[in-house]
């Protein structure tokens, strides 16, 4: 039996909280728009912010106070949607997620796009290719054999096996912080091999053999040189490098 | 201008409109229409669950669901609608698990299911598991599964294509001998962000599922991108909205930011306090207590506040506990809730209570469709090939108040009907010709848009919008409220009038896509203010402190609002009634 908690409880006075400070921050923002020039350029504004915002919220201002030009895309604004991936001093974040408190903000922040992926304009990229590569490893559960009445048992351990790579969201945050792809479009990149490995280590899936020799290519999963960026880059936690070497080892076993 | 032909166009990539792809897609020429990427909709933002009477792990059946519903909705639910959705919510979740969800499970792997607010064992007995669930991310996990079922399918997206009109064609038809005009599907344009062209897709069928308004508030757990395209549009076009009166305001968003912390925090034990440290809910709901549905804990916690228990320097939120929760349970059954709270407020959920305050959520109205998912163009009469499913649409299974979990159950199953009434029907029908000059309204929004040189800004306005619907048109109503809110609203729209939009170019011209939005934000808010007003009683999620008692002689009727420029007083939206359709339950206080 559960036990049910205090009617009544004495709370510590830190839950009080106290009142947001608002501090300045000089933001800087790679522009590009084939329109207007064929050239990239920075521009720069400096902002009053509070403690609670994202670098999200200092490109809105800027979009919405100073220069409604400046472009980007967003949508949740809490980390789930995928949106808003963008390298944010030189390292690949999502914009709601990145609280202007933790950089340092007596330099200016730089935001530039995401690297790998052509620039559409600003801080947009074509994503085109990277939705490729997903579509590539058959992104689906497939399974033979007669389809149960009710659901597919399937154990807490066995649904554990893959849990990290349910995660993606397929921001491309990983998949453009990867060197390799940066030197090679053709590479899958880190998102499609995570995508594979949530369906190669699902008990309920039976097409595990086939993309194993999807990303047995020479473009697939030996290209990685575990340099780790895209395990740092993913604002889900996954552990991206980790997950590629059990695909790795997958590979060379044919063992889930 | 580009001419595109599909038997079926479904306007909207989040779970209803995907579900309905993966139907209509393997029986008729199918194509998604999307202002964003699919994988970028809101669905992917939900957290609970999904409710289904499985039975897994307690005895429960769909009966008791449908009464949860019903009563939930405090009556106000059409209950054909709700029956069919709880029967073949046991199918959608199924649907779900063999398309590759990855459920939570029990020690024998079958599908996990959890307690949510308002779903109760035997018509309110007590709380029962019925949520089937995948940690606190199921909507995460629901539109990823639906996007690679779609993948499979090998459907046709046409991402970041924004559509901004519908066409239909008036015919003559015969019924009952009488000649009658009615509305007919013809297709849609559709604006390319990337390109900043006009593009017409002609289609039999038509599948509404845009999504949600939640951005006519300040404080919301919506998406930037929830502006009420969907509902905008059919309501330009002369099909009316049914109950927008009723939007929910879910109990606990971050304070201050509005972001959704899930009601699965409190389905697995965690409880509200208020500055004093009582667990006030065991006031307003002694039965079932932090797990009552979501507008009766919205509206408690904001009267905490009201008579000054509010926690923080400006007393003006509550707290959500889960300190005597075991660190491990919440990890592995909350890890991105108790994330949100670490990220954007610096609080640690182990151990310390988290602010919180009620934040706008979930709109129960919207187009007014049959079971089928057709679209009614008043209270009975279908347009032929238009369909609507999901937030923007209304059935009405939520009624006045909707509760947890029964979103992502709507989507899955109306998404479905949708998409197989709309691919039947389309099998049948020929295409109808597509009107003259098909663009003409949608070139010049957005010609308006782009030229005026008055000076506003559309972020100021917006944000001057959403300042009084948060004020006026929140948890607590009342006709001054309201009328005050109109008003300001109309100032808003004759400013609207007068907008600049910085950006001249064609490519991803975001700032224009904005401008665009803010209309349809005027319009719906200015549709839901009316509504209210028009609703002298209080019922769910809408609550007039000068009529506190629900009315069911005067208003025991759905509302359905018009555009209509005659309607004066009430800003151009005129307001008609229609039936609750009662099958099993009659009426009764609303207790828990």
């Amino acid at each position: 039996m559960e036990k049910e908690p205090a009617s009544k409880v004495e709370l510590s006075k830190d839950v009080a909280g106290g009142e947001i400070p608002t501090f300045d921050v000089t933001l800087k923002v790679r522009r590009y728009n084939p329109e207007v020039s064929d050239e990239a350029h920075w521009d720069e504004w400096q902002l009053t912010m509070y403690g609670t915002d994202r670098v999200l919220d200092a490109l809105h201002k800027v979009k919405w106070e100073h220069d409604g030009s400046v472009s980007f895309r967003r949508s949740c604004a809490h980390g789930v949607c995928g949106s808003d991936a963008m390298r944010i001093n030189g390292r690949n974040r999502l914009a709601c997620k990145t609280l202007l408190k933790d950089l340092d903000t007596s330099k200016p922040i730089l935001v530039e796009p995401i690297k790998g992926l052509p620039v559409e304009k600003d801080l947009i990229v074509d994503m085109e290719p990277f939705f490729q590569s997903y579509r590539e490893i058959m992104p689906f559960l497939i399974s033979k054999g007669h389809e149960p009445a009710k659901e597919r048992l399937q154990s807490a351990e066995e649904r554990d096996r893959y849990d990290d790579t349910t995660k993606c969201i397929l921001c491309a945050a990983c998949t453009s912080s990867c060197p390799v792809f940066w030197t090679d479009g053709q590479y899958f990149g880190p998102a499609a091999i995570v995508n594979a490995h949530r369906f190669i280590f699902d008990s309920r899936d039976d097409a595990g053999d086939m993309r194993l020799e999807i990303l047995n290519d020479k473009e697939g999963v030996w290209r990685c040189r575990t340099t780790f960026n895209c395990s740092e880059a993913c604002p889900r936690g996954i552990q991206v490098t980790k997950a590629i070497s059990e695909v790795k080892q997958a590979i060379l076993t044919r063992k889930v | 201008m580009q001419v595109h032909k599909y038997d079926v166009v479904i306007v909207g990539a989040g779970g209803a409109g995907m579900r309905a792809a993966i139907e209509s897609g393997q029986r008729a020429r199918t194509a998604v229409l999307t202002k964003l990427y699919p994988t970028r909709s809101h669905t992917g933002a939900a957290q609970g669950g999904m409710c289904a009477a499985l039975a897994n792990v307690e005895e429960d059946n769909w009966e008791w669901h449908t009464f949860d519903t019903v009563k939930g909705g405090d009556y106000l639910v059409d209950q054909d609608a709700a029956e069919v959705m709880a029967k073949e919510a046991i199918e959608a979740v199924l649907d779900l698990e063999k398309m590759g969800l990855p459920f939570n499970r029990t020690p024998e792997g079958r599908i996990d299911q959890r307690r949510f607010g308002g779903h109760t064992r035997d018509h309110g007995k007590a709380p029962v598991r019925r949520s089937c669930y995948a940690a606190d991310r199921t909507g995460h996990m629901i539109l990823q599964t639906l996007y690679q079922n779609c993948v499979k399918h090998n459907v046709e997206f046409y991402n970041e294509y924004y559509v901004l009109d519908l066409l239909m064609v008036d015919e003559q038809v015969i019924v009952d001998g009488e000649t009658r005009i009615q509305k007919r599907v013809a297709g849609v344009v559709s604006y390319d962000l990337a390109s900043g062209e006009l593009h017409v897709f002609q289609a039999k069928s038509v599948v509404f599922a845009s999504g949600g308004v939640g951005k006519v508030y300040k404080t919301t757990s919506n998406a930037h991108t929830l502006t009420g395209d969907g509902m905008g549009i059919a309501f330009r076009r002369g099909i009316p909205l049914e109950d927008m009166e009723f939007f929910q305001f879910h109990p606990t968003g971050l304070a201050g930011l509005g972001i959704l912390l899930s009601e699965a925090a409190r389905g697995e034990g965690a409880i509200l306090r208020n500055s004093e440290g009582e667990r006030f809910m065991e006031r307003y709901a002694p039965t079932i207590k932090d797990l009552a549905p979501r507008d009766i804990v919205a509206r408690s916690m904001a009267n905490e506040v009201r008579e000054g228990r509010g926690a923080g320097p400006n007393k003006d939120y509550v707290l959500l506990d889960l300190t005597h929760l075991e660190p491990a349970h919440i990890d592995a059954k909350l890890p991105d809730i108790t994330e949100f709270a670490r990220t954007y407020l610096g609080v640690e959920p182990y151990t310390e209570p988290v602010p919180v305050f009620p934040t706008a959520h979930y709109a129960m109205g919207g187009i007014p469709t049959n079971i089928e998912a057709e679209v009614l163009a008043d209270n009975d009469t279908v347009v032929p090939g238009l369909y609507a499913a999901g937030e923007v649409a209304c059935v009405s299974v939520h009624g006045s108040n909707r509760l947890g979990t029964n979103s992502l159950l709507d989507i899955n199953v109306f998404g479905k009907r949708a998409g197989l009434a709309a691919a039947e029907y389309a099998l049948t029908a020929d295409f109808v010709e597509i009107p003259e000059n098909p663009t003409l309204e949608t070139e010049e929004l957005l010609n308006r848009a782009r030229s005026s040189e008055g000076g506003e800004r559309v972020a100021l306005i917006r944000k001057e919008l959403q300042d009084i619907m948060d004020a006026n048109v929140q948890v607590f109503r009342t006709e001054e409220t309201l009328l005050e809110a109109l008003r300001v609203i109309d100032t808003l729209e004759e400013r609207y009038t007068r907008i600049t939009v910085q950006d001249k170019g064609k490519r991803f011209n975001l700032d224009l896509l904005e401008a665009v939005e803010l209309g349809f934000l005027l319009d719906m808010a200015k549709v839901m203010t009316a509504a209210a007003l028009h609703r002298k009683e209080s019922r769910g999620g809408h609550f007039r402190e000068d009529y506190p008692e629900r009315d069911d002689e005067n208003f025991m009727t759905h509302s359905m609002a018009y555009k209509d420029p005659s309607a004066t007083l009430t800003s151009g939206v005129r307001l008609e009634t229609k039936p609750v359709i009662f099958t099993r339950y009659q009426p009764m206080e609303r207790k828990y």
